[in-house]
């Protein structure tokens, strides 16, 4: 029987009826990481043996007969930005190369609580700018349906890990579609929450307002039982929600009668590819056809929310990166005196795409521009804000595409960053609204996979849920599976 | 007065304030000042990557006490936010401040300098993250070898306290501060040491011509560690100001150094070099909204302040301005001389002894009210011994003294050492029989008129009785026995 490529909630019962140990389930994993990784580089590290040890301790616990939560023992992994106590944690940046967290992000330890064993940390672009991992500081991810296309980005090795088997979960963070839109291109579930629902401690910041860690799964159980282990109010993060988290799993409804879902026409003209459109109208007509009732809606703003999100993710960046100066950790390249060495630090330590959003925003920041461009986007902000609100007067939840077009090949869009940046049009509004929304793989094409937006209301991520779970139960067309067999004998020779 | 004498000097006043919470602003570390380097240290106030401020809610609570006790205005709904600059002592590489929505507002404080009453205008208070400390090999960063941080001070709290500019000389702006800091030591919010620097003050100084309502340039002065420094280096800043107006020059807006050596101010950068602090709102931490009946909760909690206390012992207890202004300039020694009259009823009598002998004791000996081994109520006991005749006030210095060194009680000491006054008619009458009979000179020239060598008897009977007779009967009997001659 073939281990990898199952879902948590089925290797769960596996478990739990002993027929298979979690150390087996980790060997067989990290056996395939072994033989993908040369061409997949979905990990900047690799923590076999600490995942060998923890899932021994699960095994012994439950040989003790201990009752254990349902993603005890099952191979996971989180992208580098988030902290884990001494293993080392780089944002895929040269200026972190070395860095090794005395601390756990309050992700990892609810992660470790719920016994979920820690395979690696994932490969991003650099400090979670990008749209694609070739802005990682070290090499890029390669998508695992096709090797020449990006996996997307930032969050791209967690995406490729979990689209190439190598594990069964993986944890990204979302500051402007960086679940979403990997999720989209590698095939996957890709669900970013609500702001607030999830903590940010030990997530090391790009954009503080915009950022949130969420899951990426093989399906919506997988989705809600994540969920249920890492969402929920902490003391340490101010912005966490004080609020009570409901039991996910309970959302998964295949039912969506009634249900009406807005279709915002902004989302569907120029720039999105005809194929991509045809796999939105099929869903369109999947979920008519079972009951909910779809329709055109308006978001006037949209075309705001990405120039506004240029300028406010980069402002909170170029603050939140200021701190990185070869004094206290990282990387130092020494020089003659104390000043050059903090320049050669930053000029050598930080990509081009990293220092280009550093300038943008201490611009934006700077005396006397202040108020014509932070303001101004704040402003728009809250009016992309007050366009969903409208729209969720009068609908349950929102369907777009993920991005305008399935994966592009590497180097496309490498050299030009608006178009890079055009990539996550769909998903940048929901960022600045603080509200969730969930990438659904829905058909390919060419091989390679298309993604289905959901979009909530604050705190409802259950309607994403079950809408998901509908179409996941009443089609074949949510779980592409790629076809790996060439990497892995590509990766064998290498 | 110098060259200064055509123009007006106009100051305003940035106090910094260590707030004295047991922990970090941000995190649980201890505030404690010491300590060795980089120990009161973690995560969070090293801003390490990834980690969050957390408010601590008893920096807003002191926050809002120093604003009632200034007679701010408090916001029900203020922010923090970032104030980036680059510096190896901010391990963030911003300082969370407060920028347009300060917790505090439009406060005022009375001040008497040179003999007047004057009221000062208190722009806004607000908190924010100390950095930590650096130390270099040479003078500055850039020309040194290497540096050496110490982190145990950042994200200890502080409050800014604004003035406006109200203050129109170095003693208007001297009282200012020292004001400022008895109030602050009344409500308990900080240890306001200047010279630990809990304490920081920063002076903006500008002069106009006489008669003139536009504000000249100021300059802004820095490191300036004690009252005495401050009044100074604005003496200094004034006169320099003065000169270069005088010669048809214009005064260049800059941040200057007091340089307390040389007593001079010396320029650290010009409006040019200024930062740009690119302020934002801090995404990490939410906006404070502040209940309205907990500031009511808060101001009722608030002590008798130095005014109201000062009042209170010129009204009520009927001190004088100068006494009752000595006593309520600590709330220790104001404290001290409460729990005294409580157990004394003559005011008075306590605020002489209190602000002569204790205070000089004191004073000699560097130590503060606090650390008085004399027990207030031993400190009455020893007036009543006094007051009830038992011991003459030459004798009750040396008593006190006794008590001051070791904390022994005013009756042991007296009986220990016999000290208690002699008022028994007969004992005494046989000393100044003996006096009288063996100072014939003194009688024949008391008899004669001269009048005063009637002291010199009472000398002597006192220095026969080893100071322990009482001087009013010693009087009386001599005078009795002399006149019966």
């Amino acid at each position: 029987m073939s281990l990898t490529g199952l879902t948590a909630h089925e290797l769960s019962e596996l478990l739990r009826k002993r027929e298979i140990s979690s150390t087996e389930l980790t060997e067989r994993h990290l056996d395939l990481i072994n033989a993908l990784e040369g061409k997949i580089n979905a990990f900047v590290t690799v923590t076999g043996e600490d995942a060998l040890k923890q899932a021994r301790e699960i095994d012994e616990r439950r040989a003790r007969g201990e009752e254990l939560p349902p993603l005890a023992g099952i191979p996971a992994a989180l992208k580098d930005n988030m902290c884990t106590k001494g293993v080392k944690t780089t944002c895929s940046s040269n200026i972190l190369y070395n860095f090794i967290p005395p601390y756990d992000a309050t992700v990892t330890e609810k992660l470790s609580a719920a016994g979920a064993v820690i395979m690696g940390k994932c490969n991003m672009d650099e400090f979670a700018m990008g749209s694609s991992t070739e802005n990682s500081g070290f090499a890029p991810t390669r998508n695992p349906h096709d090797l020449r296309a990006v996996p997307g980005g930032s969050s791209g090795g967690s995406a490729a890990s979990v689209a190439a088997g190598e594990v069964v979960f993986s944890l990204g963070s979302d500051t402007g579609g960086s679940i979403r839109q990997p999720a989209s291109f590698c095939g996957v579930i890709g669900l970013k929450p609500t702001y607030g629902y999830v903590s940010r401690y030990g997530l090391i910041a790009f954009a503080s307002s915009l950022d949130q860690i969420g899951p990426f799964t093989r399906d919506m159980t997988d989705c809600a039982l994540v969920m249920n282990a890492i969402f929920g109010h902490d003391p340490k993060d101010s912005t966490s929600a004080p609020v009570e988290v409901p039991d996910f799993t309970g959302f998964l409804k295949d039912d969506v009668k009634g249900l009406k879902i807005g279709i915002p026409k902004e989302y569907m003209q120029s720039g999105i590819d005809p194929q991509v459109a045809v796999a939105v109208k099929k869903a369109i007509e999947k979920l008519e056809e079972l009951g909910a009732f779809c329709e055109e809606v308006s978001l006037p703003h949209t075309e705001y929310a990405l120039p506004a999100y240029y300028i406010i993710a980069p402002a909170e960046a170029s603050s939140n990166l200021a701190r990185y100066d070869g004094v206290r950790y990282g990387l130092r390249v020494e020089a003659d005196d104390t000043i050059s060495m903090f320049n050669e630090t930053r000029s050598r330590g930080f990509g081009e795409e990293v220092k280009r959003r550093i300038m943008l925003g201490t611009y934006a920041l700077s005396s006397g521009y202040y108020d014509a461009y932070y303001l101004k986007a704040l402003k728009i902000r809250t009016l992309v804000k007050q366009d969903f609100d409208e729209a969720f007067k009068k609908f349950d939840c929102l369907l777009t595409p993920t991005s305008p077009t399935s994966a592009f090949d590497f180097g496309e869009k490498a050299d030009d960053p608006l178009s890079m940046y055009m990539s996550d049009i769909c998903t940048i509004p929901v960022n600045l609204a603080g509200i969730p929304a969930l990438s659904l793989p829905f058909d390919t094409v060419n091989g390679r996979p298309v993604g289905l937006q959901l979009i909530g209301k604050a705190f409802d991520e259950g309607t994403l849920l079950r809408v998901a779970y509908t179409l996941e139960q009443n089609t074949d067309l949510t779980r592409p599976k790629p076809d790996l067999e060439g990497a892995l004998q590509n990766g064998k020779q290498s | 007065m110098g060259s200064s004498h055509k123009y007006e000097t106009v100051i305003g006043l940035e106090v910094h304030v260590e707030l004295k919470t047991k922990t970090k602003i941000f995190c649980s570390c201890p505030t404690e000042f010491g300590g060795e380097e980089n120990t009161h240290v973690c995560p969070v106030c090293l801003g390490l990557p990834g980690v969050l401020p957390v408010l601590n809610k008893r920096v807003l609570e002191f926050a809002v006490r120093a604003g009632l006790a200034l007679n701010c205005e408090v916001a029900g709904f203020s922010k923090f936010d970032r104030k980036n600059y680059f510096y190896p002592d901010l391990p963030k590489a911003y300082q969370v401040s407060q920028y347009d929505l300060p917790i505090c507002k439009g406060g005022r404080l009375e001040i008497e300098a040179e003999g007047k009453k004057k009221t000062i205008g208190i722009t806004r208070i607000h908190m924010e993250e100390d950095a930590g400390k650096l130390l270099h090999s040479g003078t500055t960063i850039a020309s040194s070898d290497y540096s050496l941080a110490d982190y145990n001070r950042t994200g200890v709290p502080l409050i800014e306290i604004v003035s406006e500019p109200d203050m129109r000389s170095s003693q208007e702006a001297r009282a200012y501060l020292e004001k400022l800091k008895i109030i602050l030591e009344y409500i308990d919010v900080s240890d306001v040491k200047m010279e630990q620097g809990s304490l920081r003050c920063d002076a903006n100084i500008s002069l106009r011509p006489i008669g003139v309502e536009e504000f000249g340039t100021r300059a802004e002065i820095k490191n300036m560690n004690s009252f005495k420094a401050l009044q100074k280096a604005v003496e200094y800043e004034v006169e320099r100001q003065a000169e270069i107006l005088n010669e048809g020059g214009s005064i260049v807006q800059e941040t200057r150094s007091w340089d307390e050596e040389k007593g001079v101010t010396v320029s650290m950068r010009s409006k040019e070099e200024a930062h740009d602090y690119r302020y934002f709102p801090e995404p990490d931490l939410v906006p404070i909204v502040v209940e309205p009946a907990w500031v009511e909760e808060l101001r009722n909690s608030l002590p008798e302040l130095p005014d109201e206390r000062k009042g209170r012992l010129v009204n009520v207890l009927d001190l004088s301005e100068y006494d009752a202004g000595i006593i309520t300039g600590s709330r220790a020694l104001a404290e001290y001389f409460d729990r005294v009259v409580a157990c004394y009823e003559e005011p008075k009598t306590a605020a002489n002894w209190l602000n002569g002998e204790f205070l000089r004791l004191l004073n000699a000996q560097g130590l503060e009210v606090t650390e008085s081994k004399i027990d207030p109520e031993d400190f009455a006991a020893l007036l009543r011994y006094i007051a009830d005749g038992k011991i003459s006030g030459k004798i009750a210095k040396e008593v006190f003294a006794q008590m001051f060194a070791e904390g022994e009680k005013p009756g042991e000491i007296i009986k220990r050492k016999g000290l208690m006054q002699i008022s028994d008619e007969g004992a005494l009458s046989a000393v100044v029989e003996k006096i009288v009979a063996g100072n014939p000179k003194s009688v024949e020239d008391y008899k004669a008129g001269k009048e005063k060598a009637i002291g010199f008897l009472v000398g002597q009977v006192m220095k026969e009785t080893k100071g322990q007779a009482n001087p009013g009967l010693v009087n009386k009997l001599l005078q009795e026995r002399l006149d019966s001659l």
